[in-house]
Formats: C-alpha cells, structure tokens, sequence
C-alpha cells in the first residue's frame, strides 16, 4: 500500500449505534430516534484508516470526507477530520432505504472533483443495503471492488483481495476506481485530542444533497417477529438420544 | 414482454447451489406476475449441460454464454448480458443471489438500468400487481417492508431461504453472445480457503463453537461432529474466538460476521448475545449445548441441552453417526 499523491474520497454515514436497542417508531416507517446514540458507520472508518495511511505512506495525497446526512451528520465528519481526513463535505438531506438515490447524490458531487481513489464501507449498519458503493462506481463508470480485505496501490494500479464465499477473490484495476471496505482491512485509529483540536480548523462545505425521486416505497417497519422460547430437552450427556430423536423425528433435519 | 430474469452464478466451471434458488423464486414471482423466467448463465465452454437442469427449477429459456474468462466472476460482461436481455425482453423483475458475487453485481445492474434495488430479500409477493419485498435492516432488528413501481425490480435474495423447487415442463438452452472485453476489472479465480467451496452463509448445517470451547485445540470435537452430519456442513464460530484468533474471520457468524439461515443451526459453548443472535436467529432450527441454563442462546434454541459440552459433543457425534448409519 504505497502511492504518491493519491487523491482519496471517502464516503461515510452517520448511523445508530450498533448497541442501540431498535424501536419502531410511531408511523411504523422509520425508527424512534429517541435515545439512539449515532456514530460513524463502523465499515466506514476502515475506508478512512485507509485512505489516511495511503497519505501518510506516501508523505503525499490528500483524503476528502463525503457524507449525505441531516446537518447532525457534521459531527460524523469532524470525527472524520479528527481522525485525519483534511476537508469535509455535507451533502444535507435525509438519506432514504432507496441506495440508488443515495449514490446519485453522492455520485453527482464526486463527478466535479479531482479525485483518484472513493473509498466506501461494505455496508451501512442501519440499512444493510450493500449497494451504494458499486452503485457510486457504476454511475461515473468507474472499476470497483467491494468487501475487500486487503488492498495495494502501486503506480496508479489497485490489488484488493476481497472477500468471497469460502475464500477469497483478487480484483485488479487502474485508477480512478472504487474500493469498498470491509473489516480486517486495518485497525482503525481512534482520533487523538491533537486530532480533535485540528479537526476544528479544518474546512468543512454544506451544501443542499440532490436527492431524486425514488422507484421504490417503504411501506413499514417492523419488529421481527418474537423467537417462540425454545425447550430445554434435558441435562448432560443423556438427553442426547431424545434430542437427536427429536431432530430427526419432529423436526425432521437429520 | 414481462417475465422474471434469474441471473445465475457458476464457480470454475459448475454452476453454485444458490442459482437453483434464484431461479424458483423468479418461477414463483413470475407465477404472480405473468409472463416467463429467463435464466442468465455465463460460465466457461461446457457449463451448457448443466445450466441446462436449470429448466427443473422454472426456467423457460436459459441463455448461456461460454468463454474462457468466465471461469472467473467476469462483471462488465455480466452488466453486458443483463443489459442486452433487459433491451429485448423488458422484464418484471430481475432476481439475484445476495452472493459475495450478487452484492457485488445487483447494484451494479441497478444502477445501470437505473432502476432501485432491494437487497437481501427474505420474502417476495405481489400486491396491486407491484412486487413487494420484506427484507431485514438493523442487522435484523427490524423488517422493512418495500414495494416497487415499474419495471424491472431488482431483487436480491438471501441464500438459503428460497429453497429449491423442481416442477414439471421443459426450458430451452439459447446460446447469448458476450464478450469478455472490454472489462475495467481483472478478476483472478477464486482461492479456495480451509472449508473449501462452502461457505457458512449457504451450508444446509451450521456447527457453530463459542468461548465455551476453551481452547482452539478442542475444535476437533467440532469436526468430528461435522462429518458425522454429513455433506452441505460447515463450521462456525462466535466473535468471541475470532476475536481470540482461535477461528477465521470468514466462520463469523452475526452482526459483523455472517448472516446465516441454515436448516440447522448448532450453538455450542456460545453464550448467544445479541450480536450473535442477529446473524443466525432465522436459522430454521437451533440447537444450544451450553452449561449455563440462563444463557440466552436457549431464548432462541428450538432444542438446548444444559451441561458440559466435552461430555455431550461426543456423544452427539455418536449418536447421530448411528442414527445415519441406519
Ligand atoms: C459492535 C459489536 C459487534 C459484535 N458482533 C458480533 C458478531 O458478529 N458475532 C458474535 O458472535 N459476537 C459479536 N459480538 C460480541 C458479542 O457481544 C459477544 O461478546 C460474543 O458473541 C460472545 O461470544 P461467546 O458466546 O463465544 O462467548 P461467551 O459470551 O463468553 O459465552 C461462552 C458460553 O460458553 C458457555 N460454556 C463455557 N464452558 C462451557 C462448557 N464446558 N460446556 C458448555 N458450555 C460452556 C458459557 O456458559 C457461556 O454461555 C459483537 C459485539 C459488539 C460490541
Ligand atoms: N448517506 C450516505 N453518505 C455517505 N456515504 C454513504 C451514505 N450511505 C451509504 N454510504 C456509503 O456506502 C456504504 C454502503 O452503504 P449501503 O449501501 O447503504 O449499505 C457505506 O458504508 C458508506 O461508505
């Protein structure tokens, strides 16, 4: 992972903490925001690990933080500069389940920039979608690889070995391309106070997302239905005949 | 006009057992929807015979393109094959895996034909003639329930769900021209890891150990039990040994790690927190071994044992080795 004067974009997401505990909220179509504490979307900050160690590799470069969230999403991208990124850009507006209106909006502010990397999570943890970053790739028409564990950029050539069923896939492209990260790929660092105090200096743009319309409707939200309590079948060793009884017999999977 | 495109997912020359369940579920949908299944094959020269057995499952025509180069995921010329058979056809609906290669290529197509995408399905109907989908967000704890307006929709869905349909009636093999080039991306062919080809996301059996195992030499017993079970098994594990690097990542099961939907799913020595459970709580049946009888895991086991597991692991390989033998 070394190259000069790499230009990195990285697109991150303000998101509830995985820890929170999900409630539906009263329209039935969004959750209650109530007591939800928001981060930055875990897969996110590998991207960004990333992108500021291909700087610093390279004593060159610079990495650009993106997001597309409510004005709060200004405090994600601080975390961002705090961490290292050298500007910020805000993309205000509500991000919808609709990840093709997402990566239109991100995609049509990326189109006017210099950039030669976009670096994305895998996946957003409040939506689980997995579609913005190859969505992002496709609209500029750009290379991509996503879930990837392992990447090198050498001489404006990209190596990232991703993460497949049972194994592993290596992709390879030239620059501009899109990477999607997934974990493993680093450990992330944590701001330092000297990082914070920075990051309050540094530029941060807002301006209005362009957020099209949307082919496809969210008709609710809902609580997965309650697991039925299971049965204990018995104590030790010697419950294991009546349990290989019962999962042959009543549920029927051996 | 109308119809359901399966796009389909071959592996060094074999197609994979997840295109046998895209195809039933666009036979099911298109059902619903009117019109014919289409399937999309590209594999190297010889995938032809087998892609042809996709006509069991639903498929009406099975367009598949031969080269070399699709021995390996090949996305531009994917993106080419879909795009040329959405140009003729104008589906309902295109249906794909929620693969590592699916996630990768659905929002690719998605954003080519411009067209939204519902990744990760769990379920499919129709409503006022719409496609509607249900589909797990906050890493579970909540269903979102989405419906398109027009066509084509795009739909992934989660292996292991659909499960496989044969049906009566015939499907013709069109041979559909792609080229390999021009292609952005250089995909190199699959690396095998330890479990080989499958994966703990698409195993039939998943046979999970926890922190309760004690040690990473003790996975033996896990083995052991595995094999008795048969084909279609594979190992998982908690974070807790991933984190402790007993396990490999790629056997993660829950919030970061996989999200599983086996037909059997055992838990053992796994304390079943929260995070653990978002990845395998839809399995269809649970088995917990664990010793604590407060354990959480036994909230969500169809079928728990209390006691130590180095007692019942080997009696479970026995009994159910002799339980196969019969
Ligand atoms: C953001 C975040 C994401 C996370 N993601 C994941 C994830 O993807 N997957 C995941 O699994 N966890 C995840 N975790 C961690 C999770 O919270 C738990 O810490 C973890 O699942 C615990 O693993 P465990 O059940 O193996 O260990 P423990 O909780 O320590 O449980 C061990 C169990 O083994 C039992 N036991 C011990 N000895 C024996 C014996 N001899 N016989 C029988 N039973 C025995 C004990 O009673 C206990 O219940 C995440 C946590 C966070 C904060
Ligand atoms: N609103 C957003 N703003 C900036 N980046 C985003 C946004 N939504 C998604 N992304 C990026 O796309 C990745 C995948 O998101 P998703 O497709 O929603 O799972 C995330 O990890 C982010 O890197």
């Amino acid at each position: 992972m070394k190259d000069a004067n790499v230009k990195s974009i990285v697109c991150i997401k303000r998101v509830p903490d995985t820890e929170t505990r999900v409630r539906i909220g009263s329209d039935g179509a969004s959750i209650d925001p109530s007591g939800v504490k928001y981060v930055l979307n875990p897969y996110d900050e590998f991207a960004l690990e990333e992108a500021i160690r291909l700087k610093e590799a390279a004593g060159e470069g610079s990495v650009t933080a993106l997001s597309l969230g409510p004005p709060a999403a200004t405090e994600t991208l601080r975390t961002a500069l705090a961490m290292g990124a050298d500007d910020a850009v805000l993309l205000e507006g509500e991000p919808s389940h609709d990840g093709l209106a997402t990566a239109r909006a991100l995609a049509a502010e990326i189109e006017g920039r210099d950039f030669d990397l976009l670096l994305f999570g895998k996946q957003a943890v409040d939506d689980d979608n997995m579609q913005v970053p190859a969505m992002v790739a496709e609209i500029l028409g750009l290379p991509c690889a996503t879930v990837v564990v392992e990447l090198d950029v050498e001489g404006g050539h990209v190596r990232a070995v991703r993460e497949v069923e049972g194994g592993h896939e290596t992709v390879e492209f030239d620059l501009p391309g899109v990477v999607a990260a997934q974990k493993g790929l680093n450990e992330p660092r944590y701001a330092s106070l000297k990082g914070i105090m920075a990051a309050k200096k540094k530029p941060l743009e807002e301006k209005e997302a362009d957020l099209s319309g949307s082919d496809i409707e969210l008709l609710s939200l809902s609580e997965p239905p309650e697991a039925e309590a299971g049965e204990i079948v018995g104590e030790g060793a010697d419950a294991v005949p009546e349990l290989v009884r019962r999962l042959r017999e009543e549920a029927k999977v051996l | 006009m109308g119809g359901v495109l399966a796009v389909t997912e071959t592996r060094g020359g074999a197609l994979r057992g997840v295109s046998r369940e895209v195809v039933t579920a666009a036979r099911s949908l298109a059902g619903r929807l009117g019109g014919g299944v289409d399937a999309l094959v590209l594999g190297p020269p010889g995938i032809g015979e087998e892609a042809g057995h996709l006509a069991a499952f639903g498929a009406d025509r099975i367009f598949v393109a031969q080269d070399e180069a699709f021995g390996a995921y090949a996305p531009d010329a994917a993106l080419r094959a879909i795009e040329e058979l959405e140009g003729a056809n104008e589906y309902r609906a295109i249906l794909l895996a929620a693969s590592a290669r699916g996630k990768d290529l659905a929002p690719r197509a998605a954003a080519r034909l411009d067209r939204p995408l519902a990744s990760d399905v769990t379920e499919i109907s129709v409503e006022d003639d719409r496609p509607v989908v249900v589909r797990p967000q906050y890493a579970g704890k909540a269903l979102a329930k989405l419906a398109f307006s027009g066509a084509p929709a795009l739909i992934s869905i989660r292996p292991n769900v659909f499960l496989p349909e044969e049906r009566e009636g015939d499907g013709a093999v069109e041979p559909l021209d792609v080229s390999a080039e021009p292609a952005r991306t250089r995909v190199h062919p699959v690396e095998s890891g330890g479990q080989g080809e499958l994966d703990v996301a698409e195993a039939r059996i998943v046979v999970s150990g926890g922190r309760g195992m004690g040690d990473p030499e003790n996975w033996h017993l896990l083995e052991d039990l595995k094999d008795a079970l048969g084909d279609g098994v594979a190992l998982g594990a908690s974070r807790a040994v991933v984190d402790a690097g007993w396990r490999p990542h790629e056997e993660q099961v829950g919030q970061t790690g996989k999200v599983v939907t086996p037909e059997l799913y055992f838990a053992i020595g796994i304390s079943g927190a929260i995070q653990h459970l978002a990845g395998m709580r839809t399995a269809k049946v649970i088995v917990a071994v664990n010793r604590d009888p407060e354990a959480p895991i036994f909230d969500v086991a169809d079928y728990g044992i209390v006691g130590d597991l180095f007692e019942v692991l080997p009696k479970l390989t026995e009994e159910i080795r002799a339980a196969k033998a019969v």
